[in-house]
């Protein structure tokens, strides 16, 4: 097994196709062209775990920008009595560190021109990443709360407003300047259930509480045990990917 | 301007499960073999491991595993009269990538076809007449038969070591198993995997509706099994993560764990990753392949000649080289003549939601081919006669998952956010069991694929097109085992029930299964297929398409077996009757 790029001086490099190639080399966890002739050894690193979302400041909301996502996700995902909101399981973190990944810049994803984004029934077709597209509609939304509240921020305004507005944007009947209220709101819903019930990871479902609320024990991987025992209700707790509170001993 | 490589005797593109059993077979042949491969290089232990391959939203909502749309993707419109816009990112399917293509991170489940699916279009207008069926129907028979494929159906399933109970042995039919399947040759190589409580309950219910149910062929396996290539898989834990995801412990039959450790070892096979093939090189004549051009990752063009090239490439894919390459004539729908692109068909599937108040199905403690079905309204096992429609699929509980992203839910009516929709979702998702239909899609004058005229890769190569909507034949049919299915499912007594047939337009956001098949079709005419029954290309003989491309049209299952078993069948001819004579081995 040998690296192809080991005697790369020797050969003749296409250079608008190598532009473009050497953009695939972001996408994949293992970067380069190999050539496998035998079975590959183990490479502990090439196909690595989840970067763990580590707790620290905004990495790509502004403040005013958190305030007002945390506030939606708390209304989307409300807290109750038993099961905290979207707010406090950490949905907002979860978007966050999302945004600021591969994911608000839609890696991977085709985004040549032409772009007709008029066209509803062939699939997503903004030329905005998710990460514009929650810039643009969040300064829209705070524009249109200003408006319509005396001033006042998203934040700001009672529960029930909140839920009025978040309403009227589902719906359609508010719109955003720049952006789509509807296209909006459903990219919000969708990546704050996924922030509601991902692995703790990535910075949402904190305390494994979207599992934990449906009785779901994440990570598991063996239910050999459990397969023949029907409509009982399977007795452990969750886990998840980087393990479970009980795993770690207290101190002291 | 390509660097030319030494010449190798076989050139394959793709190395999924069609690459790895033909680069296996030919390899065993003696014949020196280079496979080309796309995506990268995976293995269990690095990629997939158990510490973290259940993790649903890198894989399953992140597309980890998957083909980057960045790197390829299609166009899609629904008819020809639409602007075709490019797929930006997957929904409706999920093509693969990466040595192992789909057989990293498919469901497993291990279907083989009917006796009569292979010459559809013969027993159809022989039992109903010819004017039963669309007049823009393009069902056409393969140009093989069951039988010629058994042996081939048998191979692929000792390779995987299937868990399944035999219903047609040999021509006896055996109480628990499917009594509509073609005689086996043998038994499954391995018993049924155990049943969680959805599919024991609904198979109480079809039992009480005077069917029988049997347990869905299943590639993740109910114990340890060792394959003829001395490679050893693991029993299936029924963790609940098998499509979407690499399996973590060796028990999901995919190239890495039945064939690719044996392949690798070969000094007479290497494989190239990360390495796009940008088209097949043919001679002056148009009528020989010389080889491949591709283009490595540090965007380097290469040129490996070759006496034989076989495409081993995702369905849509090889349909896409073909086109670029400019062999055998483009489909035109105007027309009706040409045979690249021609004859596209899908998968046509369903489902029945059930919400219980009083049961708790722990929906998390599955596998991706677990569950109980029946197969009465599947091909032509039922009399279509007074239906006004052809064609049919598998129906039974086969729910795969428990995953919560996307299986949490309410019955309809619940919000889709607020208090009432966490109430909803929490109060539900043990308690809610979905029953599904697999259904056949057939071929139609206006499906197909061709080039797009406007969107293109990143190599400047025009983007493939798919132009497809569901028919009124299909439509009907979904609705009818739709409702057979609720019938037995209603039995199992929840107190909520929803019937969600399949309607159309083709919706590609939503995702329905990976099953694209045709665009270069097998069969006996030339004048309607682009490879012979060996799989041969008739204007490029020493071409080879493998792969669902050669499907003139989709049965109600999932098609990986038929696959597997095309891909051992091809291998059988290029082995025993090509290599000793090259050249054309049907002469139309």
């Amino acid at each position: 097994m040998g690296k192809r790029a080991s005697t790369a001086a020797t050969r003749r490099r296409t250079l608008l196709a190598g532009a473009a190639a050497a953009g695939f080399l972001g996408l994949f966890t293992r970067g380069n062209a190999l050539e496998l002739q035998g079975m590959p050894a183990w490479d502990p690193l090439s196909g690595p775990p989840p970067d763990i979302v580590k707790p620290g400041p905004w990495q790509f909301f502004t403040a005013e920008e958190a305030v007002a996502v945390e506030a939606l996700v708390d209304r989307l995902i409300p807290p109750d009595p038993h099961w905290a909101g979207g707010k406090d399981a950490g949905c907002a973190v979860f978007i966050d560190r999302q945004l600021a990944g591969p994911y608000g810049r839609s890696e991977g994803l085709y985004m040549r021109p032409p772009f007709d984004d008029t066209a509803t029934d062939r699939g997503p077709q903004s030329p905005f990443t998710p990460a514009q597209r929650y810039r643009r509609s969040l300064a829209g939304l705070d524009k249109h709360c200003e408006g319509a509240y005396a001033g006042k921020s998203f934040a700001q305004i009672p529960d029930a407003e909140k839920d009025k507005l978040i309403g009227a944007l589902q719906s359609g009947a508010v719109a955003l300047e720049d952006s789509s209220g509807r296209g909006f709101f459903e990219l919000l819903l969708q990546n704050t259930k996924e922030g509601f019930f991902a692995d703790p990871a990535y910075g949402g479902n904190r305390d494994m509480v979207g599992w934990r609320m449906i009785g779901f024990p994440g990570a598991r991987y063996d239910y050999r045990d459990w397969i023949e025992r029907h409509n009982e209700t399977y007795p452990r707790p969750p886990v998840a990917i980087s393990g479970a509170p009980q795993w770690t001993p207290r101190q002291g | 301007m390509a660097r030319k490589l030494p010449a190798t005797d076989v050139v394959i593109v793709g190395l999924g499960w069609t690459g790895s059993i033909l680069a296996h077979e030919l390899t065993e042949a003696g014949l020196n073999v280079v496979a080309i491969e796309r995506g990268p290089w995976r293995d269990t232990s690095s990629d997939f491991p158990v510490t973290h391959a259940q993790d649903e939203l890198r894989y399953h909502i992140r597309h980890d595993l998957f083909l980057r749309p960045a790197q390829e993707t299609l166009t899609f419109r629904h008819n020809a009269r639409q602007t075709a816009l490019p797929m930006r990112t997957w929904g409706t399917f999920m093509p693969p990538n990466g040595v192992g293509g789909g057989g990293v991170h498919w469901n497993a489940e291990t279907w083989r076809f009917l006796e009569s699916d292979f010459v559809l279009r013969s027993h159809l207008t022989e039992r109903y007449g010819e004017k039963f069926l669309p007049e823009d129907m393009t069902i056409q028979d393969w140009g093989i038969t069951f039988a010629d494929l058994e042996p081939h159906y048998d191979k692929f399933e000792y390779l995987c070591g299937t868990s399944g109970y035999a219903g047609n042995l040999g021509g006896q039919k055996r109480q628990g198993g499917n009594p509509y399947e073609g005689p086996r040759s043998r038994e499954y190589p391995t018993p049924p995997q155990k049943q969680p409580f959805g599919p024991t309950l609904w198979a109480k219910a079809a039992v009480e509706s005077g069917f029988q149910p049997f347990p869905q062929p299943s590639g993740n396996l109910s114990q340890a099994y060792t394959n003829p290539l001395g490679v050893t898989l693991g029993p299936c834990t029924y963790c609940g993560y098998c499509e979407w995801f690499g399996c973590g412990n060796y028990s999901k039959a995919s190239p890495q764990v039945t064939i690719l450790p044996v392949l690798l070892r070969k000094e007479n096979f290497k494989a190239q990753t990360l390495c796009t093939v940008q088209r097949i090189n043919t001679d002056s004549t148009g009528k020989r392949a010389t080889g491949v051009t591709y283009i490595d990752s540090n965007g380097e063009e290469w040129e490996q000649p070759a006496d034989l090239v076989l495409l081993c490439a995702f369905q849509l894919f090889n349909v896409h080289l073909l086109l670029l390459s400019g062999i055998g004539t483009p489909y035109d729908p105007n027309t009706g003549q040409g045979v690249i692109g021609r004859n596209f068909s899908y998968q046509v599937t369903s489902s029945v939601d059930g919400f219980f108040e009083d049961k708790n199905f722990n929906p998390f403690i599955s596998s991706g081919a677990i569950g109980m079905c029946i197969d009465d309204f599947n091909g032509d096992n039922f009399d279509h006669g007074p239906h006004g429609f052809v064609g049919g699929g598998y129906i039974g509980a086969v729910q795969t998952n428990g995953r919560p992203i996307l299986s949490t839910r309410g019955p309809a009516g619940t919000p889709s956010w607020g208090a009432e929709w966490k109430k909803a979702v929490a109060q539900h998702y043990l308690s809610t069991y979905t029953t599904v239909t697999h259904g056949s899609s057939y071929s139609y004058r206006d499906v197909f694929l061709d080039l797009d005229p406007t969107y293109t890769d990143i190599f400047g190569r025009k983007l493939l097109r798919m132009t497809f909507d569901f028919h009124e034949n299909e439509l009907k049919m979904s609705q009818y085992i739709t409702d057979r299915l609720a019938d037995i499912t209603q039995k199992m007594g929840p107190k909520v029930m929803e019937k969600h047939p399949r309607k159309g337009p083709y919706d590609v956001n939503v995702y329905q299964t990976t099953h694209t098949c045709g665009g270069a079709v097998m069969g006996d005419d030339p004048k309607t297929s682009a490879v012979n029954r060996y799989l041969q290309s008739w204007d490029v003989p020493n071409l080879f398409v493998f792969g669902a491309t050669a499907f003139p049209q989709n049965a109600g299952y999932n098609p990986t077996d038929t696959v597997g078993a095309l891909a051992f069948w091809g291998a059988d001819a290029i082995r025993n009757q090509y290599l000793k004579n090259p050249g054309p081995l049907v002469h139309a």
